[in-house]
């Protein structure tokens, strides 16, 4: 019996001889376990083989004193996978043999596939068709669920929204404000330079208050949000699916449309817009103070200047441009939520790629909506 | 003979709540122990405690005469190499297919080609009944069963000498459950194991332990056979064992007649 530690760890030993009748042989002695073989598996293999290459010689293992399945298939590989024809070996030690056996035609691991690359093209074209698809989907079943609660607005989710509202909105305002001043700070300082050398010191309200209103600050403040919020929403989605806490909820008749990514939903398109201005207001704060040291324009004036500088509808078109981006984050972290595998490696790619996804989505709006409002608040009248 | 498990002396306190208060426990080397007693009674805290994955507040756990908490980092690491665990779920890396899970362990150890370990994940796949063809799936694709028995296909895959077993039959349907008991003891005959297992299954308690410990009361009120655990008087055993449901398993096995009319 293999019995506790006190047991001396014995070595596995190979000796070579002759039998009675003359006929080479080997005999294994000492332990043959996992524990012995651990070290020295390779040189034993290897000197195993060696011996195994004369055929007819004469295999002793009846002295082996503890032996398992790794030693037995250790000792087996290097007959070749078959039983030698003068074995001897002791009784108990039969078993770790017998299941060998019946193991020798062993089947392989996966079959080469040549056509493999284009399968994998093809999977992911269909792939990328069913994600739009549900996409689609998904947007359809939010309108419906929005239209039926349009109708008795009392049921609506609004603790969830209002909660929402709190996680993505107000708990974002330590780190967007962070990031939105010192990119005011290092455009500001950036431009500076320039301005000085054209004497166009003026300019750098225009420069900064149209730049940071109309673009820096919608997409920054997004880009923070998608990172933070989106992956957030698709990792409780995907969690939700794992435990079959969404099965729950539709068993209980819970659409989790409404219950869950409806909420969502809107509280980004409540606090995007809101985050957007307060962004692009620290951003222009940290611009300010910068330019103040470097050109010589007091806080005061810029702020003033402001005004002037940027017409009233470039803000209305970042809090337009809020509401849009703010809708495609949730929108595209649901989706992939909700298509989270019940496996660990499932959620941690849905998971990126719910990042990466919204990101390049609301760029992707951003540059439409620059094309489309191309003349709209940028001249001055 | 040396034993393989021995707790000595072991206090566990959350808080105010205490959960073991003196507790003593030794295995000896073929035995298969089972840890029985209710909810909350500190069943699968004791075992967490010996696996190591939790410190008692106070008294040793010694593992192949080795103490588990206080010895160093290489030591603790020899013993996690002679024992095997199967979870109550399975714990299958669900990133990984049934035979990386299983080759998992032996790669670790960098001693073996890539040849060797397939050898060996097949061998153990027969040894729990798992066609090959089921080799590369992923866990995430397998029936409840079928995990369990790949979950012990790796928990056995570096010839352990002690195993742990936390409730490898629930939920499992009576007829699978019945298979992998048969499985367990089968394997337990061939490989000369020693188990510790936690369950609240009856019928795979009186299938395969000889020994029960039955937790109450912050300790263990007897460490015996199943009879011995049957004579005591006390509410869990009545209720446990001699209860309805009690009653049934044991008379499955034809025990129970015997056992109460010992008794009375």
């Amino acid at each position: 019996m293999q019995a506790a530690s006190a047991q001396a760890v014995l070595d596995p030993e190979v000796t070579e001889g002759r039998t009675g009748d003359g006929a080479p042989a080997v005999t294994l002695a000492g332990a043959w376990d996992i524990r012995a073989l651990e070290a020295r598996a390779r040189m034993l293999t290897a000197r195993l083989r060696l011996l195994s290459t004369e055929s007819g010689r004469h295999w002793d293992l009846s002295r082996i004193q503890r032996l398992d399945h790794i030693g037995a298939l250790l000792i087996w590989r290097a007959w070749g996978k078959r039983r030698p024809g003068r074995l001897a070996l002791a009784p108990e030690h039969e078993v770790f043999f017998s299941n060998l056996d019946s193991t020798a035609d062993a089947a392989s691991v996966a079959p080469f596939d040549p056509l493999g690359p284009v399968r994998g093209l093809g999977a992911r074209m269909l792939h990328t068709r069913e994600h739009l698809l549900g996409m689609a989907e998904l947007i359809g079943q939010i309108l419906i669920d929005s239209l039926s609660l349009m109708r008795r607005p009392l049921r609506g989710p609004w603790r969830e929204i209002s909660a929402s509202v709190f996680r993505v909105g107000t708990q974002a305002l330590g780190i967007t404000a962070l990031v939105g001043f010192l990119i005011g700070v290092v455009l500001s300082y950036l431009s500076a330079e320039q301005l000085k050398a054209f004497g166009a010191n003026i300019f750098i309200i225009n420069l900064l208050g149209m730049g940071i209103i109309r673009e820096l600050g919608p997409v920054i403040a997004a880009v923070l949000v998608a990172g933070r919020s989106g992956s957030a929403i698709t990792a409780q989605l995907g969690v939700m699916r794992v435990t079959e806490e969404l099965d729950a909820l539709s068993v209980m008749g819970i659409p989790h449309t409404v219950r869950l990514i409806l909420p969502k939903i809107v509280a980004l398109a409540i606090a995007m817009p809101l985050l957007i201005l307060w962004t692009s207001g620290i951003a222009l704060i940290g611009g300010a103070i910068a330019a103040s040291t470097q050109l010589g324009i007091s806080v005061n004036s810029f702020m003033s200047g402001l005004p002037a500088a940027v017409p009233t509808v470039n803000l209305w078109l970042a809090m337009g441009k809020g509401i849009v981006f703010g809708a495609l984050i949730a929108l595209v972290a649901c989706h992939f939520g909700l298509r989270v595998q019940p496996n660990t490696e499932s959620l941690g790619i849905g998971t990126t790629n719910s990042v990466v996804t919204s990101i390049t989505a609301v760029i992707i709006a951003d540059a439409i909506f620059a094309v489309i409002f191309s003349d709209v608040g940028i001249s001055l009248s | 003979m040396n034993p393989i498990i021995e707790v000595t002396g072991l206090w566990t306190r959350f808080g105010d709540h205490i959960v073991h208060q003196d507790l003593n426990l030794t295995v000896m080397p073929g035995e298969v122990v089972s840890l029985v007693g209710g909810s909350g009674s500190g069943k699968t805290t004791l075992m967490r405690q010996i696996l190591g994955l939790e410190q008692p507040t106070r008294g040793t756990v010694k593992v192949f005469g080795i103490p588990l908490h206080g010895s160093n980092a290489r030591m603790v690491q020899k013993i996690r190499k002679r024992w095997g665990v199967l979870f109550q779920q399975g714990a299958l890396y669900s990133a990984l297919s049934v035979f990386d899970n299983i080759a998992l362990p032996l790669r670790e150890l960098r001693a073996f080609d890539e040849d060797f370990v397939h050898d060996m994940v097949m061998l153990k796949l027969d040894m729990v009944d798992i066609e090959r063809r089921h080799a590369l799936k992923m866990p995430a694709d397998l029936s409840g069963g079928m995990i369990k028995r790949i979950a012990l296909a790796r928990a056995l895959v570096l010839e352990p000498e002690l195993v742990f077993l936390d409730e490898p039959t629930a939920g499992l349907d009576p007829d699978r459950s019945e298979s992998f008991v048969k499985l367990i003891r089968s394997l337990r005959r061939k490989l000369k194991l020693t188990v510790v297992m936690v369950t609240h299954d009856l019928d795979t308690l009186v299938s395969l332990a000889d020994k029960i410990a039955v937790l109450a009361e912050q300790k263990l009120i007897v460490y015996g056979t199943l009879k011995e655990a049957i004579a005591v008087e006390h509410p869990f055993i009545l209720n446990f064992f001699l209860g309805e449901r009690g009653l049934r398993a044991l008379s499955a096995v034809g025990a129970s007649v015997k056992l109460l009319s010992d008794k009375n």
